[in-house]
């Protein structure tokens, strides 16, 4: 299996079996959908989107070659840590191989980005960036990482680094791990009750007593509200 | 192809299931009337696993929650469609701009709104006497005050009694309490001399009653509510009017393309394309309500001419798709470096804003007429699509290195995270005759309806006022102590006011009027022209206020609807 395959049943998950059938589904306009292309898991999509999704699983753009290659690139923007996995073990080589898909703006700077990419590593060391050790890789990201300092010549490369190094953090904090990385504590039913009273004492603001004696008591939400005629709360 | 003739004939045919058409099908279909609701798009239910947006994580999706050209503002935001629509284009004269967001869906707009939910205030509808400019609203807040309460009891709203004189309180739930970074902008507001009141947001704090739930802080009502505890047309309105046992019957994917009228220019019904078959209907009707949006409905009336009505239904002015407006917008943002390095927390709270400054210089001259309220935005969010990008562009500020790759990246990326926080004025134009839109001579969308042409232009007011609004927003972002991001948009820019139609506020296409000369709708928001058709969305609106206007389509519904009634009831429609 390789990575495409990979990639597609990760996305096809385990409703496979389940979604062969799309006999209702509106047509497509790609005639030739993979047979092995069914719908992703359900996240809320309408029949339009559905059938876009459906058309973007099926299409191939960047080959297996760049895919490796952009597997390098992005361990290397995101190397794991002692806690967390790299960007790949994120998951962002699959986030990417889509994205280029679904925003066909970045096919070109993304392709010829990487082509860039291996002329400029072929002029220095006579062999494609990703066979480079990874000591002449990180000379050669240091070259282009960092906005300002580029030689001119390098400028290209220097725009493609940049474009790398925002998918790939955004690919990574959109990712399970990415998001227990960053610590993040929602997307959860709760109750909100204000700001924890040790965050407060760190801060140079406060509650007013009075704009909090207004606010929800959150022990009687369930409660139906009733009002006065004037518009005073009874419950 | 032949037009397919409904076997019935429905008491009322209601065009559109937003705020207005949810309010007209519940107090209609309550009053025992047979009614036909007909939306341009799908069914949709938040309670629904199909439907659902809500409490989804963003690698749910494989584009990680972006926004795309089926959903302008984003994957989970529940509004379907948005700046375009596939297959159904708008155009713009040239050197003029107008932005039309548009939904095409059960409920429609009102599934993924910001839920903010002021009154029109008694200043509001006759702002022609303060500044002599626009004109005055053949009702006043008197008039409105009685629905306005009852919508509050309906639908549930939190907010706090201020006793603002042109801020109406009403029947208000308990709000929330700030967030860390809405204190920062209470106390650099109240510094600056400027007020700072709990917002008004229509979500329940407390149940109001056995049908819907109470909120449960997820912060995501653009993602339209599995628990209904936010108004959506659909779940507050539609839904109800259907399980309280009224005669109400749905026609989704139903675009409508005319107003059918008989030989004396009564309204007989609508014509629709069923987007399913491609097929033209025809639904025949007692009375026709309008509530399609203003731009839509008069697309709708426009498009709708006959030998009676030859420049289109409810026309005899002239005056449809005239005095279009939208709130005026600009913003500016503050990077706060006391919000480094925060303590993570649960802070997703209500959807929107938990604080916010309605307009406090009334009394004060100006350079420019009427006002705006500020929004405040910022706090510990979910990720999603774009969060990540320029993960150290602050080191700018901080000192410290730009780009880069490797571990630091993750460090640079938590540092950052919840210490930006913005402002937003959201405010009122003055409406024009010559910003309008009109029939495109030139182009129909996929089901051969003429579209629509925008001509709108903001006049120096609303620049005038975009720039009080950057001086304030300078004022008060410098008080919170941190340091301005962006450089200040100048008289260049127009001082970073958003381009017509983007705030997504568009009124007034429609308006009402006593002298039938000079409006399109009298003071029930029936046309003067045909007295069986109404319009219940925003087109009637005089003039917007700085109110975000889905409260008072719903009170003006309620109050339209039940004229209606009555008028039904006296025989005289």
């Amino acid at each position: 299996m390789d990575r495409r395959d990979s990639l597609k049943s990760l996305l096809v998950g385990s409703v496979a079996g389940g979604m062969l059938v799309t006999g209702c589904a509106p047509e497509t306009k790609t005639p030739h959908v993979a047979p092995e292309i069914q719908d992703l898991p359900g996240y809320g999509r309408n029949e339009k989107e559905k059938a876009h999704d459906r058309e973007v699983l099926a299409e191939e753009f960047l080959t297996e070659y760049e895919l490796e290659t952009i597997a390098v690139l992005v361990d290397l923007i995101l190397p794991a840590n002692a806690e967390f996995g790299s960007a790949s073990d994120a998951g962002v080589v699959d986030f990417i191989e889509f994205i280029v898909k679904d925003m066909p703006n970045n096919q070109l700077p993304i392709r010829g980005g990487l082509a860039w990419l291996d002329i400029h590593s072929n002029k220095l060391h006579n062999k494609v960036f990703k066979d480079l050790s990874v000591e002449e890789q990180k000379a050669i990201c240091d070259s282009i990482a960092f906005p300002g300092k580029t030689a001119p010549e390098l400028i290209h490369g220097e725009k493609f680094f940049t474009r790398m190094r925002n998918l790939t953090m955004t690919g990574y904090f959109t990712s399970e791990m990415g998001i227990k990385d960053l610590g993040y504590k929602g997307n959860t039913p709760g109750v909100w009750d204000g700001i924890p009273e040790d965050v407060l004492a760190e801060h140079d603001v406060d509650y007013d007593p009075e704009w909090i004696a207004k606010c929800v008591d959150q022990s009687k939400r369930m409660d139906i509200a009733e009002w006065d005629e004037d518009g005073n709360l009874l419950t | 192809m032949q037009i397919i003739e409904s076997a019935k004939t429905f008491d009322v045919a209601i065009v559109g299931s937003g705020a207005g058409g949810g309010m007209a099908t519940k107090i209609l279909s309550e009053a025992g009337f047979d009614v036909a609701v007909l939306e341009a798009g799908p069914h949709f239910d938040p309670q629904k696993e199909e439907d659902r947006n809500q409490l989804r994580w963003p690698w749910e999706s494989p584009r990680r929650g972006a926004s795309s050209n089926r959903r302008s503002f984003g994957d989970f935001d529940a509004a379907y469609g948005g700046w375009n629509i596939e297959g159904e284009p708008y155009t713009t004269e040239p050197g003029t701009r107008f932005a039309w967001f548009r939904s095409r869906m059960l409920g429609g707009r009102t599934n993924h709104w910001g839920r903010i939910s002021l009154r029109f205030g008694p200043l509001d509808f006759k702002r022609k006497s303060v500044d002599g400019l626009g004109d005055n609203w053949p009702i006043g807040y008197e008039d409105v005050k009685p629905y306005y309460d009852k919508v509050d009891k309906l639908i549930g709203v939190f907010g706090t009694k201020e006793n603002i004189p042109n801020e109406p309180d009403g029947f208000f739930l308990p709000p929330p309490k700030p967030r860390l970074h809405e204190l920062y902008y209470v106390k650099a507001a109240r510094k600056s001399g400027i007020p700072v009141i709990p917002s008004r947001l229509s979500i329940l704090t407390k149940r109001i009653n056995n049908q819907r739930g109470s909120c449960f802080y997820c912060g995501q009502c653009n993602r339209a509510c599995s628990a209904y505890a936010d108004f959506s047309a659909g779940t507050c309105l539609i839904f109800p009017a259907q399980r309280g046992g009224g005669k109400v019957q749905l026609f989704t994917n139903a675009m409508v393309r005319e107003v059918t009228t008989d030989k004396n220019g009564k309204a007989t019904g609508v014509n629709y394309i069923n987007k399913e078959d491609r097929k033209e209907y025809h639904l025949k009707a007692k009375v026709v309500v309008m509530a399609a949006s203003a731009c839509s409905t008069a697309r709708i009336l426009l498009n709708s001419k006959s030998s009676v009505h030859q420049d289109g239904l409810g026309n005899s002015s002239g005056l449809v798709g005239r005095y279009l407006h939208d709130s005026t917008g600009a913003s500016r943002s503050v990077f706060i470096p006391q919000l480094m390095d925060r303590k993570i927390y649960n802070e997703d709270g209500t959807g929107g804003m938990h604080v916010y400054t309605p307009w406090w210089l009334n009394d004060k001259k100006l350079d420019f007429p009427r006002g705006y309220h500020i929004e405040v935005w910022g706090g510990m969010g979910m990720p999603s699509y774009g969060f990540g990008f320029n993960p150290n562009d602050l080191n700018k500020v901080t000192g410290g290195t730009i780009g880069g790759y490797g571990d630091s990246l993750r460090q640079d990326v938590k540092k950052y995270y919840g210490a930006v926080m913005g402002i937003s004025g959201r405010g009122e134009s003055v409406p024009q005759r010559d910003n309008f839109c009109e029939i495109d001579n030139n182009t129909v969308d996929e089901w051969g309806i003429p579209v629509l042409k925008f001509n709108y232009k903001w006049t120096e007011h609303e620049v005038r006022q975009a720039k009080h609004m950057q001086d304030t927003f300078e004022q008060v972002l410098e008080a919170t102590g941190g340091i301005l991001l962006g450089d200040k948009p100048g008289a260049d820019r127009d001082y970073g006011l958003t381009a017509p139609g983007e705030i997504i506020h568009e009124v007034g296409t429609t308006r009402m009027g006593n002298d039938k000369r000079d409006s399109v709708t009298n003071k029930y928001n029936q046309l003067h022209d045909c007295e069986n058709v109404f319009v219940m969305d925003a087109g009637p609106f005089v003039s917007q206020a700085d109110k975000n206007p889905t409260w008072t389509i719903l009170a003006l519904a309620w109050r339209a609807s039940d004229y209606l009634v009555e008028q039904v009831k006296q025989r005289n429609i």
